[in-house]
C-alpha cells in the first residue's frame, strides 16, 4: 500500500496539514502562551492551576495533532498516546490518593 | 578402467550458526537469532554470579551465628544477588533470549521490526551489567536490591552510582526490546496469521512489551534521581531536606510490581507452547488466555501499593491496593485452569520440556497463593520483611520463571542448536532441580511465619534446623543448574541432528530447518490454519489411513 | 519455484530487506518512534508525580520559589520553542512535499532557535547558581521561604535539566539530518528520519510546554 506522490508520503498514507495549518497552530499557541502568563498573574483563587493546566493541555493537543500529524495518523497511534497519558495518571493519581487519605485516620490528625 | 567412484560429500546446509565465522560476525551481528544467541551467554553467566552469592548467603545461615561474613558485608551479598538475578537475568532472560529467537519465526518474518536497534539493545545490557559487575568487584553496595532512600542516597557506603548507572543503562536495553517486540508483531506478520492465529507465546510476549515500555522508564527516572541526588545532594528523597522516602517507593514500585509481570508473562508464554505440544491439543481456551495475558499487563500497574502495606502509607490507599492484588491473581488463575483443561485428554507425553512445565504449574500456583495472603493487609503486615515472602517470590521466579526458562530452552534447543539434548540426563537433571527447589524455599514459608527476619545474616537456634534444610536444598539445586549447561555443551558436539520438527508439533518455527537459514524461511509462509491445530492434523492422518 | 517479482528496484535504496515492503517499514518505523515517545512521557513523568506530592504538601514554599524564576526570560524561551517547532514541521512538510531547497534552512532554523533555547538556559543556571539557589551543600533558603524551597529548585533543575539534555540530543539528531540532506537523501518517498526526528522534537516541545506554567507560573497569582 503505497500511497501516490504528491505531497509525499507517509507512514499513515493520509494527507498532512497544509502550510496554513502549521501557521494557524503556531499563532495559536503563541496567543495561548500570552494568555497563560496573564492569567497566572489574575486572582481567580482555586481556579489558577485548573486554567493554566487546562491552556496547557489545549497547547499539547495542537502540537500533537496537528505538528504531530496525530490527526489523520491510525487508529493505533492515537490508542497508543492515549494509553501512555491514562498510565501517567494513573501514576500520578493513585500515588496522590495515598497522601490525600492519609488524614482520613484520626491517629495523623495530632 | 573402473576409476573408484569419488565420494563427495553433499554441501553443508548454510544455517544462521554457519553462515559465517569469526567474532565480528557475532559482535556485529543483526540476526535476531545470534543476538540471542549472545544475550543467552550473558544471561548465564550473570546468573551464576547472582547463584554464587546465593551460596554465599545459604552458607552464612547453616549456623544461627553470623560467624562468616560481618553483618555489612552479608548486605552487600544479598543486594549482588538481588541486582544481578532481578536486573540482569531474570528481566532479560525469556524475553530477550526466547523471544528474540522465536518471534520472528513464530510470525513467519525474517527478523524483528528493528535488527540494529536489537543489537544495540544487547549492548545496552552489556554496558550496564559490567558497570554493576565492577562494582561489585570492588565491593558491591547494602543498599539492598530496592535501593530504599534515604540510606541509599545519603549514607550508604558503597557503590550506589554505579550499580544505579548499570541498572539505568540496562533498564534502557528492556525497553528497546519491548518496543521491538510490539512494533514487531503489529506490522511484520505473515500474511493469514491474524491476530486469532498467533501463538500464545506471541501474544505473551506482546503482553510484556506493553509492561516494558510502560513501567521501566519510571524506574529509570528514579534511579536517575537516586544518583543525582547522591552526587548533587539534592534532597528529594531525603527528609532531613523536606524529601519524603515514601515517594521513593511509590515510584520504585509503580515499575518493581510490574516487572514481576515482566518476569513471569514470559514464562506463561513458555508454558502454553509446551502444555498444548506435550499434549498434543489444541489448547484450551486460546482466547481467554490471550485475553488474561492483556489483563495482567494492565492490572499489574494498579497493585503496587502492596509492597508498601507498613510504609506509613495511607490505610485507605492500602486497601484499594488490597483489593487490585487480590483481583490481578485472577487472571494468572484463568491460565492454570485452561493449561489443566489442554491436559484434560490429551496424549500427554513426559519429555524434559513437559516435567518442567508440569512442575511450573505447581509451582507457580503454590506460590501465587501464598501472594493471596500477601494480598491480605492483615496478613501481610505480620510477615512483611520475613522470609515468607522470600519464599513468596522465589516459588513464582524460582519454580516458575526459571523453570519455564529451562523447559523452553529445551523444547527450543533443536531448533536453536540444531542438536538434540540427552533426554536421561535432562529428566534427571530436571527431578533435581524439582526436589533442590522445594527443599530450598518451602521451609523458608515456614520459618517467615514463625518470624525469621529476611536481610539477616543471624537468627535464633530455634530456626536453625529449617536453615540447614533450606541450605542442603540450595546446594541440591545448584548441582541441577550446572547438568545443563554440561549437556547442552556437549550436545553441540556430539549431539545427534535434529530434524526440522523433531517434536511433530504446530508452529511455524518447526517448519523451517534446524537451526534456521539467516533469513529464516526460502519463502514468506502464507498461514491458513488456525493455531495448535492437533485435531485437524490427527483427522487428516486418520482420512489417509 | 517463487517468480518473486522484483519490487526490490521500485523501492528507494534505504529499503531494509527484513520487510514486506516499504510501506510496511514506514508504518513499522513511525510505531516505533510512537512507541518510544510513550517510554519519555513515563520518563518524564516520574518527575511530575514528585512535583505534584510536593507541592501539595510544600505550596507556600513552591509558590514563592516559582516566584524567584525568571518570568521575562522563561516566557521568551516558550516563544522560541513553539517558532522551533514551526521550523521542524515546515521541514518536515518540506521533505515531504519534494521541496529540497527548504530542507536544510527549515533544520538550520530549528537548531538556532533550539541553541537560543538553551543560551537562555544557561543563563537562567548561571543566575541560580549567583543567587545561591542551587540545591545542595550551597543552597540558602530564600527569604521569607523554608527549608521546602530547596526541593522546589531540585525539581526545577532536574526537569529543566532532563529537558535540556534531550534538546541538546535533538540538535544533535537535526545536524545529522542536514547531513543526510545535503547528500540528497530525502524524498517524497523516502523522508522517514525528518518525520521521526519531528515527532521526537515537537514532543520535547510538549513537555516544556507543561513544564513552563508549573515551575515559572504557579506563585504569580500571589505576587
Amino acid at each position: 500500500m503505497s500511497a501516490p506522490g504528491g505531497h509525499g508520503v507517509n507512514a499513515h498514507g493520509g494527507g498532512h496539514p497544509g502550510l496554513k495549518s502549521y501557521f494557524g497552530v503556531f499563532g495559536a499557541l503563541m496567543v495561548l502562551t500570552a494568555l497563560t502568563v496573564w492569567a497566572a498573574f489574575q486572582h481567580l483563587g482555586v481556579w489558577n492551576t485548573p486554567v493554566a493546566l487546562a491552556i496547557a493541555v489545549t497547547k499539547a493537543l495542537l502540537v500533537a495533532l496537528i505538528f504531530m500529524h496525530l490527526k489523520g495518523s491510525p487508529k493505533l497511534t492515537i490508542f497508543i498516546v492515549v494509553a501512555s497519558v491514562l498510565w501517567l495518571a494513573f501514576l500520578i493519581l493513585i500515588t496522590v490518593s495515598d497522601y490525600a487519605t492519609r488524614a482520613w485516620l484520626p491517629i495523623y490528625a495530632r | 578402467m573402473s576409476a573408484e567412484p569419488e565420494v563427495i560429500a553433499p554441501p553443508r546446509r548454510v544455517d544462521y550458526l554457519n553462515v559465517r565465522y569469526g567474532v565480528k560476525s557475532w559482535l556485529l551481528t543483526t540476526d535476531h537469532k545470534r543476538i540471542a544467541i549472545l544475550y543467552l551467554i550473558s544471561v548465564t553467566f550473570f546468573f551464576a554470579i547472582g547463584g554464587l552469592m546465593a551460596a554465599l548467603i545459604r552458607l552464612e545461615l547453616l549456623t544461627p551465628e553470623g560467624d562468616i561474613f560481618q553483618s555489612e558485608f552479608y548486605n552487600r551479598i544479598f543486594t549482588t544477588h538481588g541486582v544481578m538475578m532481578v536486573f540482569f537475568f531474570m528481566i532479560p532472560a525469556i524475553p530477550s533470549v526466547l523471544g528474540n529467537f522465536l518471534i520472528p519465526l513464530m510470525i513467519g518474518a525474517k527478523d524483528l521490526a528493528f535488527p540494529r536497534i536489537n543489537l544495540l539493545s544487547w549492548y545496552l545490557y552489556i554496558v550496564g551489567a559490567l558497570l554493576a559487575f565492577y562494582a561489585t568487584v570492588h565491593g558491591g553496595l547494602d543498599t539492598g536490591w530496592t535501593f530504599y532512600t534515604p540510606y541509599s542516597t545519603v549514607y550508604a557506603n558503597g557503590w550506589v552510582v554505579l550499580t544505579g548507572v548499570g541498572v539505568f543503562i540496562a533498564g534502557f536495553s528492556s525497553i528497546l526490546t519491548g518496543l521491538n517486540f510490539i512494533v514487531t508483531i503489529h506490522t511484520m506478520r505473515a500474511p493469514g496469521m491474524t491476530w486469532g492465529r498467533l501463538p500464545l507465546f506471541c501474544w505473551s510476549m506482546y503482553a510484556t512489551g506493553i509492561i516494558q515500555i510502560l513501567g521501566t522508564p519510571v524506574i529509570a527516572i528514579t534511579l536517575l534521581l537516586v544518583v543525582a541526588e547522591r552526587v548533587f545532594h539534592l534532597g528529594i528523597f531525603n527528609p532531613a531536606q523536606g524529601g519524603d522516602p515514601v515517594l521513593y517507593q511509590h515510584l520504585f514500585w509503580f515499575y518493581s510490581h510490574p516487572a514481576v509481570y515482566i518476569m513471569i508473562l514470559p514464562a506463561m508464554a513458555v508454558i502454553s507452547e509446551l502444555i498444548t505440544a506435550f499434549s498434543r491439543k489444541p489448547i484450551f481456551g486460546y482466547k481467554f488466555i490471550a485475553a488474561s495475558s492483556m489483563a495482567i499487563a494492565g492490572l499489574s500497574f494498579l497493585v503496587w501499593g502492596h509492597h508498601m502495606f507498613v510504609s506509613g502509607q495511607s490505610i485507605y490507599a492500602g486497601l484499594v491496593f488490597s483489593i487490585l492484588s487480590f483481583l490481578v491473581a485472577v487472571p494468572s488463575a484463568i491460565k492454570v485452569f485452561n493449561w489443566t483443561a489442554t491436559m484434560y485428554r490429551g496424549s500427554v507425553s513426559y519429555q524434559t520440556p513437559m516435567l518442567y512445565a508440569i512442575g511450573f504449574i505447581g509451582l507457580f500456583t503454590f506460590g501465587g497463593l501464598t501472594g493471596l495472603f500477601l494480598a491480605s493487609m492483615g496478613l501481610d503486615i505480620h510477615v512483611h520483611d520475613t522470609y515468607f515472602i522470600v519464599a513468596h517470590f522465589h516459588y513464582i521466579m524460582v519454580g516458575g520463571t526459571i523453570m519455564a526458562y529451562l523447559g523452553g530452552l529445551h523444547f527450543w534447543w533443536p531448533k536453536i542448536s540444531g542438536k538434540l539434548y540427552p533426554e536421561l540426563w535432562s529428566r534427571v537433571s530436571a527431578w533435581i532441580i524439582f526436589i533442590g527447589f522445594n527443599l530450598t524455599f518451602f521451609p523458608q514459608f515456614i520459618l517467615g511465619y514463625l518470624g525469621m527476619p529476611r536481610r539477616y545474616h543471624a537468627y535464633p537456634e530455634e530456626f536453625q534446623v529449617l536453615n540447614v534444610l533450606s541450605t542442603a536444598g540450595a546446594s541440591i539445586l545448584g548441582i541441577g543448574y550446572v547438568i545443563p549447561l554440561v549437556y547442552f555443551f556437549w550436545s553441540m558436539r556430539y549431539g545427534k541432528d535434529a530434524s526440522a520438527n523433531p517434536w511433530g508439533v504446530t508452529g511455524l518455527e518447526w517448519q523451517t530447518p534446524s537451526p534456521p537459514p539467516t533469513e529464516n524461511f526460502p519463502e514468506t509462509p502464507i498461514v491458513t490454519n488456525e493455531p495448535y491445530d492437533y485435531l485437524t492434523a490427527a483427522r487428516e492422518a486418520a482420512v489417509r489411513g | 519455484m517463487a517468480e518473486a517479482v522484483p519490487t526490490a528496484h521500485a523501492e528507494p535504496p534505504q529499503f531494509q530487506h527484513h520487510f514486506v515492503d516499504m510501506a510496511a517499514q514506514r508504518e513499522a518505523s513511525s510505531l516505533g518512534m510512537w512507541v518510544f515517545l510513550v517510554t519519555e512521557v513515563l520518563f518524564f513523568g516520574g518527575m511530575f508525580t514528585a512535583y505534584v506530592v510536593y507541592r501539595a504538601s510544600f505550596r507556600h514554599d513552591f509558590e514563592g520559589a516559582s516566584n524567584l524564576l525568571d518570568i521575562r526570560l522563561g516566557a521568551f524561551n516558550t516563544a522560541v520553542l513553539i517558532m522551533s517547532s514551526l521550523t521542524m514541521a515546515l521541514a518536515v512538510w518540506a521533505s515531504a512535499a519534494g521541496r529540497r531547497k527548504l530542507i536544510i534552512p527549515f533544520l538550520l532554523a530549528t537548531i538556532l532557535l533550539g541553541s537560543v533555547f538553551l543560551g537562555v538556559k544557561f543563563l537562567e543556571y548561571k543566575q541560580k547558581f549567583e543567587h545561591h539557589e542551587v540545591p545542595g551543600a550551597h543552597f540558602v533558603v530564600p527569604e521569607g521561604l523554608a527549608k521546602p524551597s530547596e526541593l522546589f529548585f531540585s525539581l526545577y533543575f532536574c526537569m529543566t535539566g532532563l529537558h535540556a539534555l534531550h534538546m541538546i540530543i535533538g540538535i544533535g539528531l537535526l545536524s545529522w539530518l542536514i547531513l543526510k540532506a545535503r547528500r540528497g537523501e530525502f524524498t517524497p518517498q523516502y523522508n522517514t528520519p525528518v518525520d521521526l526526528v519531528g515527532l521526537y522534537w515537537h514532543f520535547v516541545d510538549i513537555v516544556w510546554i507543561f513544564l513552563f506554567p508549573l515551575l515559572y507560573l504557579l506563585g504569580r497569582h500571589t505576587l
